[in-house]
Parts: C-alpha cells; structure tokens; sequence
C-alpha cells in the first residue's frame, strides 16, 4: 500500500469554541474523520448543511486547522501550514473575485504572488481565461460580468496556478438550474481534461452523483459512507445515507429466517420480505429493509419466484410528466412509494395497474432490497 | 513578521496600542480627575482643599440651581416634542418618496447636520434680533409697531435647539418607517379603516421605536447644550451647560465646576442607558 | 432592505383610497411638511449666505451685492492666522486619528480579546459626551499636569474625540466586508501583509477616507472643546467668529462664515460619498 493520495485527512476532528470562547457550547463540525482522496479524482464531499463538508474543505485548504488529526496533501503533513503556502487552490462560493481589479489582475493574481514574470503571467492568463470560454474578458472588471460568467473566472483564477489539489465550496449554488446542469457537465469535462484532483462539495445529491469520481456522504460532522455513485445508491450504508440520496422505502422488521445468502424479514408482523445479502443477520434482531421506489412494479398479477409481490391498495395516484408515482397500502398498514416510468402515453394511471376494481400487486425483486441495521 | 502572525494577541496589541493609550490619558484619566475634583473646594484664596466633602452636591439644592435644573430639563423636553412634531412628517415624506430619491434626500438632510454649529447658531441671530430678519418683515407689514423680543428669550433657545438637533430625530424616525410593511396598512384599510386610523393604529404604534431613539438623540444633546443658550439665549435662559462654563472660566472654581459636569455626565449616561435598552438597533 | 426587494411592497404614501378626501389631504401635509422641513433646515444657511453678499454696513437692510466684506477678510491678519492654525490643527488631528482610528476599527471587528466590551464602551464615550463636560475635563488635566495651553493642547483634545468618529465609520465598512476575498487572496499566496495590502487596504479606502473627511471638518468646526483646551495666539477660526459674535453682529463675520461652512459642507458631502461608495465587498450569501 504504497500509494500516496492526493489528499488525506486522518483522524481528523475539528472543534469550535462556543461564543464566550468557554468550552461549554462548542460546536464539533468535523468528528474523527479519515478520508484518502486518489490522483486525478473527482471527489465529493455530500451532506446537508452543518454536515461539516466545508470545514472539511477548508482545512485542506489551510483556512482551518484540524484540532485532533492530521491532512495530508500528497503525503506531506500540512500541519499548521497556512493557505498561502499550500499548493491547493480554491473556487469560493461567492467566487470571491476581487472588485476592485478587472479580470485579467484577478486571474493572473496568484501568480503575480508567486513573482512570476510579466510576460509569462499575460500568457498563461489568456490561456486559462480560453480554457474557460472567457478570451477577451481581461479588461472587463467583475461587476460587468453575468454570475455564470463569474464563475468561470474564478475558476481560471484557480485552475491557472496548476494546484497540486482544486477545491471547490459548493460553486454552482447561485446559478439557476438550467446554467447550473450545462456547468456541471462542463466541469465534468475540464476535469478530466486537465486530470487534477478536484474536490467538490455539494448538498445537492444529483449534482453529486452527475459528476463524481467518488462521493463522500457526511452528517453530523462524520464521514457516513464512502464510494462511486452506483455504490452510494445501490449500497447505501445506513439509513441517513439511504434517506438523504434519492428516495427510499423503509421497511422496519425482524429477521426470521436466515438462508444461503437471502434473509427474510417479517414486516409489520404480516409481510415476509426477502432480500438478498451475503451479511450474516442474527435471528430475531431488528432490521430495516430498504426499497427504492423505481424498483417496485405495479401488476395485476403476482409473480413468481424470489420476488416479493404483495397484494396493495392504491391511495394516490401523481402524474409527474416522466413518471407517476403512488402511494399504495399493503397489508399491516404498511405505505409505500412506487414510481412507474410512462412508457406509454396515455393519461389514464389505470393502464399501469389493475384498477380500483381490480387486484393489484406490489412486486420487487428480493436484490433490490438492502437490509440496514440502524 | 512570522512571530507577529502567530500570536493574534500581539496583533491586537499593535492595533489597539494608539488608541488605547490616548483615550486612556486624555480622556479616562482627565474623566477621573474631574469625578475626584467634584469632592474638593475651592479655599479663599482660589486654592484646591484636598479634602473631601459632598458640599458641591449640596449646593445643587440651592434654589438657584435647581431652577436651573429644571429649566434645562424643561427646554430639552420642549426641544425634543418639537423635533418630534417637525421630523416625524419629513422622516415620513422622506421614506415614502421614490428609492432613488431617497438617498439624497439623506445626504441633503445630513450635509447641514454635520457642519459648523456654532455658524449655524449664529445665522438664527440675523434672524431673531430686534433688527433681524423677522422683525424687519413683521415690521415692514405693518403687523407690529414694535420689535417682538425674540432674541436673548429661552424661545430662542428652543429655536435655536431644534434646528440644530431634529435631524437626529428624523434618521431613525425614517428608518423605521422605510422598514415598516405597508402591506399592513393596506390590510388595516381592506378593513375598513380610513388614513387617519390607518395611521394612528398601525403606522404610529410600529414606529414608536424609532421615535423613542430619536428623541433620546435629541434630548442628550439638548440637556447639555452649551454655545445655544450662550449665543441666543440671556440671563434667563441660563443652562447647566452655561453654569459649567462660568465655574471652569470666570468664577474658577473647578471643584464646583466639576461636580456639574459630572452630574450633567451622569444625566446624559442614563439618558444613553435607556437609549440602548429600547431603540439601539437602528442606530 | 435586500428581502424586501424580493417581494413587491406596496407603494408606500400612496395609500390613499381612491376618491378618498382624507387621503389627499393627508398626503398633501405630508409632503408639505417635507418640503418645509428641508426649507426650515436650509433657510438660515441661505440666509447667512445672501447677506455675507450685503453690500450695507448695517446687516438689516439690503443695499445691492458686494463682495466687500469678502475682500476685507483677506486682508485681515488676525483672520488670516486664525484659518492658519485650523488648517494646523485639522491636519494634525486628522492625520493621527485616522491612522489610530483605522488600526482600532480593524482591531475592534476582527479580533476577540479580554477587555474587549470595556474598550468599546470606552471608544463610543467621546461619541456620546457633550462637548462642555469634555471640554472642561480637558481643561482639568492640563492644568493639572502643568501643561500649559497651545495649538498642541488642542491638537491632542481634537484627536481625543476623533479617532472615535474615525473608528465607527471604518467599524461599518468592516462589518459587511466579504472575508472570502482576503481568503481567495491567501488561497493564491498573498501572505497576511500581502493580502492586507493588495486587497483589504484598497477595498476599504473609501470607508478610511470618508473618515478622515469627517475628522477633517469635525475638527475644523470645533467650537467648545477648542475654545476651552487653546492658548493665548492659538486662536482657530471658529473661536475668532466667536469672538467677533460677542462684540456685535458684523458683516465680516456673515462672510467668514459663510466661506467656513462652505468648505466644510463640501467636506461633508465628499465624506458622505465615500462612505457610501460600495465597491463590492459586501458578503453575498445565497442559503
């Protein structure tokens, strides 16, 4: 295991002192966190907010410095190293750009700091502000500029000192959603263009799962679950992570029967649903089974084989344009969430289920359900 | 330079060095000296009696000075419900007229409020005395056959005071009223409330704090008004201001001289006290 | 203010009901009493204006327009050293409090230290004093300590209430100021002094010079506190029109005044542009 990361955070803690500096109200915004982010990586940190994601940020950055623990950026501990000597650089939330200079100053700025001479400065700034789609917008000054273009800026800002490590605190928050999708994917791309490690912080989970190499699922000041998209949603590790990606159905229960690599847990004391884990579950402990709404289908049949299909009642019926979703009843007064694709074009629901006066089932396949112990 | 960035303290100290030093010796201690003076007395031959004695406090009671008190009490109060009767209409135009108009009319409210009082004060003689401007005019229209004495009367005085102090009741006046929801007036109106009711129940009642700040800026100056009275007013128009300024230069006696400054100091403490306890936000 | 720019608020005043007689009157008194008040504010300043132009001896009576009176106060020697030693003292007192001011203000909103509410109460003092028990307190402590009464002693008192006019006006430039600009210039490599330097310093000039234009003509203006902290020949120009006040209303002083609050109402004004020049640096918050 001779891999240097590009940045490792190790036990890292971080505490502020309350508001008389006395150490009774303080606040705990990073909680023992270890997090080793590759070369190269798209890596989020993702949580809601005071989940302590930006402190996170930061204190590779160099704003903040851990309280317990130690950060790492290519192997080498920064210690209480501040961020004008670090080889990171950071895009801000409110870009940050300096009002008083136009745009050329402001993106060759950090390399002005660095002594870097004139002529190479006029070079290297007229490339970054190309890279950005922003050629010809050195004289302008800051407030002349649309926030989109803002923050293209203060991306060339950071991006034309070539850090070791791009941080980014949450950079797409003031756009609005159409500017902000075009700007994911733009982001995307550059990345891999350039190949530098880009640290992400968000608290949108879409834009997570859109652009990330890997995600980091915060709360609470600790690190819940670490992994690529398809692993934080498919294989949620607990029920935060479950809950805040995407929407889930929680099923609480206890286990009954343990087999070979399929549990079975009875729900609300009626339902018997299976699920498919190599975990070892102890018989009659408690357990919730998690479904995800897309992965449950409405027929008017019940199916066969190692499927869980269970006879409901629909209560609610919501067309959203690209799916509908309903709300339905099983048996235990157990409510569910379904979302059915619109494959077919018809305004009338009752195409996609067996109708009031009709059975209707709710079947899920036993791998769609991941058992969660808290 | 790298020792200075590790210790914040020393940051401070540099920072605050300066100042500290100067409002420490010239104005905490001479605050000092003046408290400690109010103890003394003053001996026959002009001297400082070390020794203390409450005898300055006492002298308050005279009904000289009392009348004094209460006379500078009196004209704040009167200075202050006159501010209140002019500002609060002009704060209410003002918040009320177009946003770009507004931040002129501020500046053009607060370019006189700023400048040289004493010329200001002064500009209200031309203006009061038995050949001012006023009398000239009552005069020429045949309105009066004598001068009024409006000049050296405690109405000059007031005059002189609320010109010189109601715009200090007119910015928080209009900052309370810019906040206001007028939305609210508009609801108080769907049921049934005609303007003046409108006024008095909604718009009166939630810019009181506004009005209460404002006529705290205006009474703590007025309490201790000195170049007023001395340029406008007379020898009936005496304030505490006056009595300070004849102890520390004619009469010298300092010891008698302080104790009423520091009770003056005191007035206006408590006056700023209540200022901070109801209306310091719009500050 | 930036909430309610988010919803459409009613046009405020313009709340009278349709047809409805108390609301126009009411409006009308409203802005009657505006224009009146500004009127009210104005009148003696304009007043003090026209008759410095008064080509009569006697104040009273309008004889035709003269800058007589203007062409005597160059003239006048005694004048002349007491605009003099203003400019000295203005200079002075200005300097110095601007700089201890500023480093206080800095201090003040960017620091926590033991002691720090005291120091605050005691920076917003001079602010709230009245000028007479001030003055006389000044007055105590140079007698007592000996020092005898000068253009230096005034200097020092002036600085005395200064830095705290400085400080509360660098305070509000501070307070919205976005710290994530002097964060983006330490995440590009400008150390502390760096960062101050090339960011902080220029963004917060306007705010430093609007306090120094009030210093200026705060000191400039100076009655009380001079009148009682100066020495004999160190006589400003505020004290020389008192002076002049005492012994009778002339048309000279009509003209020195009205040249004083000239300069100090441009002073005021220019103050009042840079303090509300914004420049950017307010923090933007999106959540």
């Amino acid at each position: 295991m001779d891999q240097t990361f590009a940045v490792e955070l190790v036990n890292v803690s971080k505490r502020f002192p309350g508001p008389s500096g006395a150490p009774a109200g303080e606040v705990v915004a990073v909680d023992n966190v270890t997090l080793r982010i590759q070369d190269g990586e798209f890596y989020s940190l993702l949580g809601p907010s005071g989940c302590g994601k930006t402190t996170s940020l930061r204190m590779i950055a160099g704003f903040e410095h851990p309280t317990e623990g130690e950060v790492y950026i290519h192997g080498r501990p920064m210690g209480l190293t501040p961020a004008y000597q670090r080889h990171t650089n950071m895009v801000f939330q409110s870009y940050a750009l300096f009002p008083h200079m136009n745009i050329e100053r402001n993106v060759g700025f950090g390399l002005e700091m660095k002594k870097v001479p004139k002529e190479e400065i006029r070079r290297r700034v007229t490339e970054a502000l190309d890279m950005v789609r922003l050629s010809g917008y050195g004289p302008r000054k800051p407030s002349q500029l649309s926030g989109g273009q803002q923050q293209r800026v203060a991306l060339a800002r950071a991006l034309v000192n070539r850090p070791e490590v791009l941080l980014l605190d949450e950079p797409l928050g003031a756009l609005d959603l159409k500017l902000r999708k075009e700007m994911q994917l733009e982001l995307k791309n550059l990345q891999k263009e350039v190949g530098i490690t880009f640290v992400y912080v968000t608290h949108d989970q879409e834009e997570a799962l859109t652009m990330s190499d890997r995600i980091a699922v915060m709360h609470q000041g600790r690190a819940l679950q670490v992994g690529s998209p398809t692993q934080i949603y498919e294989r949620p590790s607990c029920r935060f992570v479950a809950d805040f990606i995407g929407e889930t159905n929680f099923l609480e229960g206890v286990v009954e029967e343990q087999g070979e690599g399929v549990v079975c847990v009875r729900v609300a004391g009626s339902l018997r649903v299976l699920a498919e884990t190599d975990e070892k579950f102890e018989l009659g402990s408690q357990v919730t089974a998690a479904v995800r709404p897309e992965k449950i289908r409405m027929l008017p049949n019940p199916a066969r084989g190692t499927h869980n299909s269970f006879p409901c009642q629909v209560e609610q019926v919501v067309y959203v344009g690209t799916d509908t979703r309903f709300q339905v009843r099983l048996a235990g007064d157990v409510l569910l969430t379904v979302r059915e694709q619109n494959l077919i074009s018809t305004p009338d629901p009752t195409a996609y289920y067996g109708g009031d006066d009709r059975d209707t089932y709710a079947v899920w396949p036993a791998n769609a359900v991941r058992l969660l112990r808290d | 330079m790298d020792r200075i960035r590790r210790r914040p303290g020393l940051q401070v100290l540099i920072l605050i060095f300066p100042s500290l030093f100067w409002l420490v010796l010239f104005f905490a201690v001479p605050l000092l000296i003046v408290f400690v003076y109010s103890f003394l007395s003053r001996g026959p031959y002009g001297q400082i009696v070390w020794e203390f004695n409450l005898g300055n406090y006492a002298r308050f009671f005279n009904p000289l000075y009392l009348r004094i008190f209460a006379r500078s009490f009196t004209i704040a109060a009167v200075t202050t419900t006159l501010s209140f009767l002019v500002g609060y209409p002009m704060a209410y135009w003002m918040a009320t007229r177009p946003p770009r108009w507004r931040n002129t009319l501020l500046l053009l409210l607060m370019i006189p409020f700023w400048t040289n009082f004493l010329v200001r004060t002064y500009a209200w003689i031309l203006i009061l005395r038995d050949t001012g401007l006023i009398n000239q005019a009552l005069l020429g229209l045949g309105l009066i056959q004598e001068p009024l004495s409006l000049y050296g009367t405690e109405f000059a005085v007031i005059i002189g005071l609320v010109y010189g102090w109601f715009p200090d009741m007119v910015l928080p006046c209009y900052a309370a009223i810019e906040r206001l929801d007028f939305s609210l007036v508009e609801a108080a109106q769907d049921l049934y409330a005609n303007e003046a009711r409108s006024f008095l129940r909604i718009v009166f009642p939630l810019t009181l704090p506004g009005i209460v700040a404002g006529s705290i800026l205006v009474f703590i100056p007025s309490l201790g008004a000195y170049i007023t009275p001395d340029l406008l007013g007379g020898a009936k128009s005496v304030m505490i201001g006056n009595v300070i300024h004849s102890q520390f230069l004619s009469v010298r006696d300092y010891p008698f001289g302080s104790a009423f400054s520091f009770v003056l100091m005191a007035m206006m403490l408590a006056a700023t006290l209540l200022y901070f306890r109801v209306g310091g936000r719009t500050l | 203010m930036t909430t309610a720019a988010a919803v459409e608020r009613p046009k405020a005043g313009r709340v009278a009901r349709r047809g409805s007689v108390l609301g126009r009157v009411m409006n009308r008194g409203i802005s009657l009493s505006g224009v009146l008040g500004f009127a009210f504010l104005y009148a003696p300043i304009l007043i003090l204006v026209i008759f410095s132009f008064n080509s009569s001896r006697f104040v009273s009576t309008w004889e035709g327009f003269s800058l007589r009176w203007y062409r005597e106060l160059f003239n006048n020697a005694a004048m002349g050293a007491a605009l003099r030693n203003s400019l000295i003292v203005a200079g002075a007192s200005t300097a110095m409090s601007t700089v201890f001011g500023t480093m206080v203000a800095l201090a003040m909103e960017r620091h926590r230290f033991p002691g720090k509410t005291a120091f605050d109460a005691l920076l917003y003092l001079p602010i709230i004093i009245p000028d007479i028990a001030m003055a006389v307190m000044l007055l105590l402590f140079f007698v007592m300590a000996r020092f005898g009464l000068s253009l230096f002693t005034i200097i020092i008192s002036h600085v005395a209430f200064n830095i705290s006019f400085v400080a509360v006006v660098v305070r509000a430039r501070l307070v919205g100021f976005d710290r994530s600009l002097e964060e983006a210039a330490q995440d590009l490599g400008a150390n502390e002094l760096r960062t101050f330097w090339h960011v902080t310093l220029p963004l917060l000039m306007p705010g430093i010079l609007g306090g120094a234009l009030l210093a200026f003509t705060l000191s400039l203006d100076d009655f009380v506190i001079t009148f009682f902290t100066a020495g004999v020949g160190s006589t400003t120009l505020p004290l020389r029109i008192y002076s002049m006040v005492k012994l009778g209303v002339t048309p000279e002083i009509n003209a020195v005044s009205t040249l004083l609050l000239a300069a100090s109402m441009c002073l005021v004004l220019l103050s009042l542009v840079f303090q509300a020049k914004g420049g950017g640096t307010e923090r933007k918050s999106y959540r």
